[in-house]
């Protein structure tokens, strides 16, 4: 494989890794629910998708022809999660979980 | 190279699924058990993509696929339960 092919698809990799692992760190650490919606919902959706693009890029590369499925789980990843972070917020919402107050607040 | 950041992503990738899993564990509250496994289902589709490049095999991304579609599913039926105490009404 083509060394600069070869660096794209180690960065993207990694990139994704990253971004996954910044939005579970997030969930993980921040102080209340409607903070802690943010991490997985932004975050790890777009380190999914970068290494999505990877592994279509990969498969472009190894395989005849393009392989663009791969594009289609990130397009309905994409799609939906939005969706359930509006629905995870609407339930917060209604079993009336309160944010923190701003004193509360770290940094 | 690629090897390389392959095994480093994949370490990185189960530290991610640990500390959801001690977000389900922990709570406090049933919203954030679903956030946390929401969250969960879509490292485990970073895994199995990731899975499926160091294998070289494209056929992981299927189940991916049906991960993405049956988590989705799952998250939006446990909230809807919370907010209506339904699901099919």
């Amino acid at each position: 494989m083509n060394i600069w092919i070869e660096s794209l698809l180690a960065f993207l990799i990694l990139a994704g890794a990253s971004f996954t692992l910044l939005g579970s760190i997030g969930l993980a650490r921040l102080p209340d629910f409607f903070m802690r919606l943010h991490g997985p919902t932004k975050t790890t959706t777009l380190g999914v998708g970068a290494m999505v693009i990877a592994s279509a890029i990969y498969f472009s590369v190894s395989d005849p022809g393009i392989s663009l499925h791969e594009i289609a789980a990130t397009l309905f990843l994409f799609i939906t999660a939005p969706v359930s972070a509006h629905l995870l917020a609407k339930a917060a919402l209604h079993i009336a979980q309160k944010p923190v107050s701003e004193e509360d607040r770290p940094g | 190279m690629l090897n390389f950041a392959i095994q480093i992503a994949f370490a990185m990738i189960a530290l991610a699924m640990l500390l959801s899993l001690y977000r389900m564990v922990r709570g406090p509250d049933a919203t954030d058990r679903i956030l946390a496994l929401d969250t969960l289902y879509i490292n485990t589709i970073a895994l199995l993509v990731l899975l499926g490049i160091n294998t070289d095999n494209s056929a992981y991304f299927e189940s991916a696929l049906l991960i993405a579609i049956m988590g989705f599913v799952g998250t939006v039926a446990l909230s809807k339960y919370l907010l209506r105490g339904d699901i099919i009404e």
